[in-house]
């Protein structure tokens, strides 16, 4: 591998990316999946790096899912999209970033469409204007909240507190990293690195003392693919996907695996239990699986935050091997107290994949 | 007084042409930008189909310049029509007059790079057509690897592919590859060699001839299908995913070296020219010929005229043939 | 095994460096020609078995070379001889198929 090949082809996609002011778009599913890293995205950036980030409760789901798993026509899609860009104006902002891989592609699908076809664009306000009685202006700068965290990718590692580093060895941790369809493969400019190789996540990576793992099917999709899980029929497909991705990494022992789309970690996570379930394989030491992070829960790992209170204890595959190396403290016994240390009872173990 | 001819390029065609214009009497001056003529050809080891040495070509060319006044590590730095000739400013501070110009100014190999997915300059071990030969040429490359058991050839690289910007076929890399995958193959006897094309376009003498020898007797695995992604393996290794077309399955292979056969864009050198002589570009990004078919050779405007590879790709012999063809047009136009 | 209702599904890529082409190599020292071929698919278009039975000398060439099976495809062929008379690169499809077959019976 030449890294050198790789900064060339960075410094080609480089994207403007405000440093302030942003009206956050949450995604739909996220909160469920990983219910910590929204919450602690905020936390970063309005109370560690002192970021002025605007949170309405007002603002729907953007129709991406539904949009991709062609349940609704792109229109009212656009026009549920139109009504998030008018509450961010008429919260007096400019910028919008998105928390979802997907919304990130269909805001940016849209506005393309509509820097396309004007006259579409036209409709959509009076579509807009007719079932809400609302008007917006167009995002300035949209960006996705991957896009911000690598922005702060360095304010971050200043206030490190553990180092992607193994403590033991000193050695830094071999991180693979997954970047969501969405993110960049419909427009390459819009993404920081382009397609090919995506520096969003590698470039966090890096900055908190971390190595990355490029592995022949990096850019392979992790196996969500929409209709591919959504319809039962299909989800062997899914799981399939995510095999063949974690084969291809396997040879290089990956400590952990960061994301930044919603689907990426669920799928990469629970799809280890299956695939352990189904083949009697696992893919870290000792009968774990390879732990799965977005990169909140990273971030968050870095800046010294419980790994309790970033909601790790609702991931399948166990975190704790990452933890241990890292050397983040953490009291095993509290995994699975909520807030108010409320119990929230323990999972049943699987029988293969090796959990807590 | 010799009727003077400036000649834009060193390349075959720019030597040829001279070689010919002098032996017609007149006297032309071949201005080449970098300090060794024979452009790519002087850096290419084997030519199709009867396996010349490029060198003993170039060494030939060159010993026909006598008396040619050449500028090497020279350029043209603006050049502007007078009334029935042509003032030439040069780089080394030289000012010509001259009563015609030959644009033989060839062309750029595609920059492989731009095919993000093919990994060039990232991994190890992806070269282009170029690499090769020079490395044939005994240049050392790293990125060759000792021993190969596994060799790859990825067919239209920035060719046919109207999202790289070029819509046509650059015609020589097909027949390109069948010459360099058997090269390898003789080489490297251990090594499996697969080609991986859309189509095989192999319209000359004899190139057909080499695609059988190729098939039959060095076993080149001809893989019909484009070559879609190209990753690194855990010991440096390539793996490439294509489809294969005719069997309607996907593959994969894992190779010790991936070759990229460029193909030929328009040198900017001319199109940087081509504004101040008011030239026009064709659609294919070459310079515009008065016509396709008996006027490949001018430019249409007066005493300009064209030569190889800067209308289109073209193969040595096709080159050589425009450039002694140029040459006579020049001098017939010096007469007239 | 627990049951999800779905499986992993198994993969249709051929890997050609892992691809078995013993056979292939077993047709060409006694049918070097076989090499030849280019897929044209004159011999499957004139074949009076292909339409009805999927026999096809291209596919049966190109399988061959990726490791798949064969001998489903050489039963329905009925020696007629017309791919032979038909293909551009004079490969003796017929004599091909007589040493196939011997090939398929002898592994």
């Amino acid at each position: 591998m030449i890294y050198k090949g790789k900064q060339k082809i960075w410094s080609d996609y480089q994207k403007e990316i405000p440093d302030d002011h942003w009206f956050y778009a949450r995604s739909c599913i996220r909160q469920n999946f990983f219910p910590a890293s929204e919450k602690y995205f905020l936390e970063i950036g309005r109370n560690v790096l002192g970021r002025d980030i605007c949170d309405t409760e007002h603002h729907t789901t953007c129709g991406g899912i539904a949009y991709h798993s062609d349940v609704i026509p792109q229109e009212t899609a656009m026009t549920i999209v139109a009504r998030q860009f008018a509450l961010m104006t008429e919260m007096g902002y400019r910028n919008l970033v998105a928390s979802c891989i997907t919304s990130f592609g269909n805001y940016t699908e849209i506005l393309e469409t509509w820097r396309e076809f004007p006259e579409l664009e036209a409709r959509i306000r009076e579509h807009l204007w007719k079932s809400c009685r609302r008007e917006f202006e167009k995002p300035e700068y949209l960006a996705h909240a991957s896009d911000l965290m690598y922005k702060w990718r360095n304010d971050i590692a200043e206030r490190a507190q553990y180092r992607l580093v193994n403590k033991d060895t000193g050695e830094p941790l071999d991180i693979v990293e997954h970047i969501g369809c969405h993110y960049s493969k419909m427009f390459p400019h819009k993404g920081v690195g382009g397609a090919e190789y995506p520096c969003v996540l590698s470039g966090m990576v890096e900055s908190w003392g971390g190595r990355i793992v490029d592995y022949p099917e990096r850019r392979h999709c992790c196996g969500f693919g929409f209709r591919q899980y959504l319809v039962k029929a299909n989800r062997g497909y899914s799981v399939s996907n995510t095999y063949k991705k974690f084969e291809s990494m396997e040879p290089f022992h990956p400590d952990g695996i960061i994301t930044n789309c919603p689907g990426c970690p669920y799928f990469l996570d629970r799809w280890q239990y299956v695939i352990a379930e189904q083949t009697g394989k696992t893919y870290g030491r000792d009968g774990f699986g390879i732990p799965v992070f977005t990169y909140e829960e990273l971030a968050g790992l870095v800046l010294g935050i419980n790994p309790w209170d970033l909601g790790l204890q609702l991931h399948q595959t166990a975190v704790e091997p990452l933890l241990d190396k890292m050397g983040v403290a953490y009291v095993p016994a509290d995994k699975y107290l909520g807030l108010n240390r409320e119990d929230l009872l323990r999972p049943e173990l699987p029988s293969v994949l090796k959990c807590f | 007084m010799k009727e003077k001819v400036l000649i834009i390029g060193g390349g075959i065609a720019g030597m040829e042409a001279a070689r010919q214009l002098q032996a017609l009497g007149c006297s032309p001056l071949l201005v080449e930008k970098e300090h060794g003529l024979g452009g790519h050809v002087a850096r290419w080891h084997k030519l199709f189909p009867d396996m010349l040495s490029a060198e003993s070509l170039v060494t030939e060319l060159e010993a026909g310049l006598s008396g040619v006044t050449v500028y090497r590590h020279t350029e043209v730095k603006s050049i502007n029509r007078l009334k029935d000739s042509y003032s030439v400013k040069l780089s080394n501070g030289e000012n010509l007059v001259v009563r015609a110009v030959l644009l033989a100014t060839g062309f750029r190999l595609f920059e492989a790079a731009k095919k993000e997915e093919y990994g060039y300059g990232v991994y190890d071990h992806v070269v282009t057509n170029a690499d090769l030969e020079a490395w044939m040429n005994g240049f050392p490359d790293e990125r060759m690897p000792e021993a190969p058991r596994a060799v790859g050839f990825v067919h239209c690289v920035g060719s046919r592919d109207i999202k790289a910007g070029n819509s046509q076929c650059s015609k020589v890399c097909c027949m390109t590859a069948v010459k360099q995958a058997i090269e390898m193959r003789e080489r490297y006897p251990q090594a499996e060699v697969y080609c991986f094309y859309m189509d095989l376009r192999l319209f000359g003498k004899k190139y057909e001839d080499f695609y059988i020898g190729a098939q039959r007797d060095f076993g080149i695995h001809f893989i019909r299908g484009r070559v879609s992604e190209v990753g690194e393996t855990i010991d440096g290794r390539v793996q490439v995913k294509a489809e294969d077309t005719l069997l309607g399955k996907p593959v994969k292979v894992i190779l010790d070296l991936l070759v990229l056969m460029s193909g030929m864009v328009c040198n900017p050198s001319a199109s940087a020219l081509a504004p101040q002589l008011r030239l026009e570009i064709d659609s294919d990004g070459f310079l515009r010929s008065r016509d396709n078919v008996a006027g490949i050779l001018e430019s249409g405007r007066p005493g300009i005229f064209y030569a190889g590879a800067c209308t289109g790709t073209k193969t040595v012999p096709e080159t050589l043939a425009e450039a002694r063809a140029a040459a006579l047009r020049i001098y017939q136009y010096l007469q007239a | 095994m627990k049951d999800f209702g779905f499986t992993l599904s198994p993969s249709s890529a051929v890997s050609l460096d892992k691809v078995d082409s013993r056979l292939w190599h077993k047709l060409l020292e006694t049918s070097p020609d076989a090499a030849v071929c280019i897929s044209c698919g004159s011999c499957s278009a004139s074949c009076p078995a292909a339409r009805w039975s999927g026999m096809s000398i291209r596919k049966v060439l190109l399988a061959l070379q990726r490791g798949q099976s064969v001998a489903p495809m050489l039963s329905c062929c009925m020696l007629c001889g017309k791919c032979t008379m038909v293909c551009p690169r004079g490969i003796n499809t017929r004599k091909l198929i007589l040493a196939l077959c011997r090939i398929c019976e002898k592994p």
